[in-house]
């Protein structure tokens, strides 16, 4: 097991590595100076002069590349073109705001996508079935952004019962968290369906209901318990549509996490901070890949690595 | 060479006999019919944009501006007062291009890295994989937000950023299908009858995992036209005044509370036009291999 779980965190080095080597690269290969692009137009010369010499883009690409590497070990990861506040602090205070909001959002698509499942496949091809599946087929179709929208039209501009933006209280949280959920809700509501109607055509089901168990304690005892590996897959795999529509989620109500602090980079130039927050987002994905390959490892004692 | 040309003949009579099974099981599913129904809709309004929508989309009107749904303009007018169903249609047709060409730029990259990777395997693949494996270290959006800060927005760049996004994704599937297939009877077949390797990648292995292209594509064109949308909503993408749905939504938040159909409409095409490929996607990997997992 501990062999496995080794191996694992191994295989993320070299992904780790590609991810910088990415980054790296993709300040270099905008047209113009990277000294520059780094310091901004407004810059002196001293600043600049400073930059080079600290990304050392009078050396050989591959000792820039050490420089980098340096740096970020070091925390360093320059200063943001507009405010002039460090990188890593901005990132340091953002993080948590992003990740308290995925969170949430898991939550939500766990507390919909299950029973919704669970609730479509005890009623197989009946009206709730159909309606739990079109439902699930529009969270997928939908733009994440346009949902967000959508909730604030009703909830807080003609209902007024949540707030649109803001990030100071649990109500705050409520709409972002469930437009960012949707989606992942859908898709795992669609695997908790299938993986149901596939437990249950099992014998030791038939043996369950045939000695006299009631539904609810087969359904929730012996299948959904076999039914949720495969759930639990699928949560994984949603790490990515999760960050990706954070960046959205973020957008739409002005939540001040590193997503939107990656788009507004974008849109201003503003370079050191558009490479840490790439770097930021891309570490932890990975780094949430390792741990949930780890989870299955402990909850499926058939996965190894071969 | 009688024998060569009874085997040749094989392969022409097969997949006519094989599309005719496809669409019979096609037909059948009520699901996969929507999804025709609506694409078919989305695609001739696209062709046909010019003659079917009632105004110019780019023509202001700035006295009739934000008003709401009426005989005139069935969807109402945007902020300048612009007829929005008139931008929605010439939207479908930039979203055409935007999921062909885009997807057409993950197939053509992608799946010969993924032919060839798996088939001679050694170091080529080993390198591909490794290169895939830290592309698919970055969120989808991430990705497509990198590429756009290097090359810069506007409707190219968004294609190719989109396009680039799918490429592993590609690569990764066709691989896995060549991996199982290079080692079956039709392949060594065909090496025992001297064809090259790059003839058996082409002609052998290529039109084998076809079924699974086709699939992948088909739900690749909904992903695509969702991060398209995406970027043209945070303003990475399409430009204004380019009516393309994502950058109409991205317009269209200023004003939720003056004119609320300005921000309906736009989306619901997004939602229905993915919808579309999402159901037509699903039908067919039912009707090519019901045993089919992607």
């Amino acid at each position: 097991m501990s062999r496995y779980l080794l191996k694992r965190l191994l295989l993320a080095v070299p992904v780790l590595l590609g991810v910088s080597i990415v980054v790296f690269t993709m300040i270099r290969l905008i047209p113009g100076d990277p000294a520059l692009l780094m310091a901004g137009q407004a810059a002196t010369e001293e600043v600049v002069r400073q930059i080079r010499q600290s990304l050392g883009l009078d050396r050989p690409i591959v000792v820039q590349y050490a420089y980098f590497i340096r740096n970020i070990a070091h925390g360093d990861l320059g200063r943001s073109l507009f405010n002039g506040a460090a990188v890593t602090e901005e990132l340091g205070q953002r993080f948590p705001r992003t990740a308290r909001l995925a969170l949430a959002a898991i939550l939500v698509a766990l507390l919909i996508g299950v029973p919704a499942g669970i609730l479509s496949a005890t009623r197989h091809l009946s009206w709730v079935d159909t309606f739990f599946m079109v439902l699930a087929l529009a969270g997928v179709s939908m733009p994440v952004f346009w949902l967000g929208l959508n909730l604030i039209l009703i909830f807080a501009v003609r209902l007024q019962w949540l707030p649109a933006i803001g990030h100071e209280t649990w109500k705050h949280l409520i709409l972002p968290a469930f437009t960012l959920g949707a989606a992942s809700a859908a898709i795992i509501a669609r695997m908790t369906r299938s993986a149901m109607l596939e437990v249950l055509r099992h014998d030791y089901v038939r043996t369950a209901r045939a000695k006299g168990v009631a539904e609810s304690s087969v359904i929730s005892r012996h299948a959904l318990r076999n039914a949720l590996i495969p759930v639990v897959t699928v949560v994984g795999l949603q790490l990515g549509t999760l960050l990706s529509g954070a960046v959205l989620t973020e957008s739409v109500f002005a939540w001040p996490g590193v997503g939107r602090l990656l788009v507004d980079a974008v849109l201003a130039r503003d370079y050191p901070v558009i490479q840490g927050a790439v770097l930021l987002i891309a570490t932890m994905f990975v780094l949430l890949n390792v741990v949930v390959d780890m989870a299955y490892a402990v909850l499926d004692p058939r996965i190894r690595y071969e | 060479m009688a024998t060569e040309s009874a085997l040749l003949s094989v392969p022409r009579i097969v997949p006519r006999t094989a599309g005719a099974a496809v669409w019979r099981r096609l037909r059948r599913n009520r699901g996969a019919l929507v999804g025709m129904l609506v694409l078919t809709v989305f695609a001739l309004s696209g062709l046909v944009a010019p003659w079917l929508a009632p105004y110019d989309p780019y023509r202001a009107d700035l006295e009739g501006s934000l008003a709401g749904p009426r005989p005139t303009h069935l969807l109402g007018t945007d902020e300048l007062g612009r007829d929005i169903l008139s931008r929605i249609i010439y939207g479908a047709r930039l979203s055409m291009v935007i999921g062909g060409i885009s997807v057409s730029i993950g197939v053509v990259l992608g799946v010969p890295i993924g032919l060839f990777a798996g088939y001679f395997g050694g170091r080529v693949d080993l390198f591909s994989q490794r290169a895939i494996d830290v592309l698919l270290g970055f969120p989808s959006i991430i990705l497509a937000i990198v590429l756009v800060t290097m090359l810069g927005v506007g409707l190219v760049n968004v294609m190719i950023a989109v396009g680039i996004v799918s490429v592993p994704t590609y690569a990764r599937l066709i691989r896995g299908q060549v991996l199982s297939l290079k080692t079956q009877e039709f392949v060594e077949a065909a090496r025992a009858l001297g064809a090259g390797s790059v003839r058996i990648v082409l002609r052998h292995i290529f039109p084998n995992t076809l079924a699974v292209l086709i699939v992948q594509t088909t739900l690749q064109v909904a992903s695509a036209i969702l991060s398209a949308a995406a970027l043209g909503f945070l303003g990475l993408g399409v430009q204004q005044p380019t009516a393309e749905w994502g950058a109409m939504l991205s317009t269209a938040r200023q004003f939720i509370q003056l004119a609320p159909h300005t921000l309906i409409f736009p989306g619901l095409a997004i939602m229905l036009t993915v919808m579309g490929f999402n159901l037509l996607g699903d039908g067919l990997r039912d009707a090519l291999d019901p045993r089919m997992r992607l």
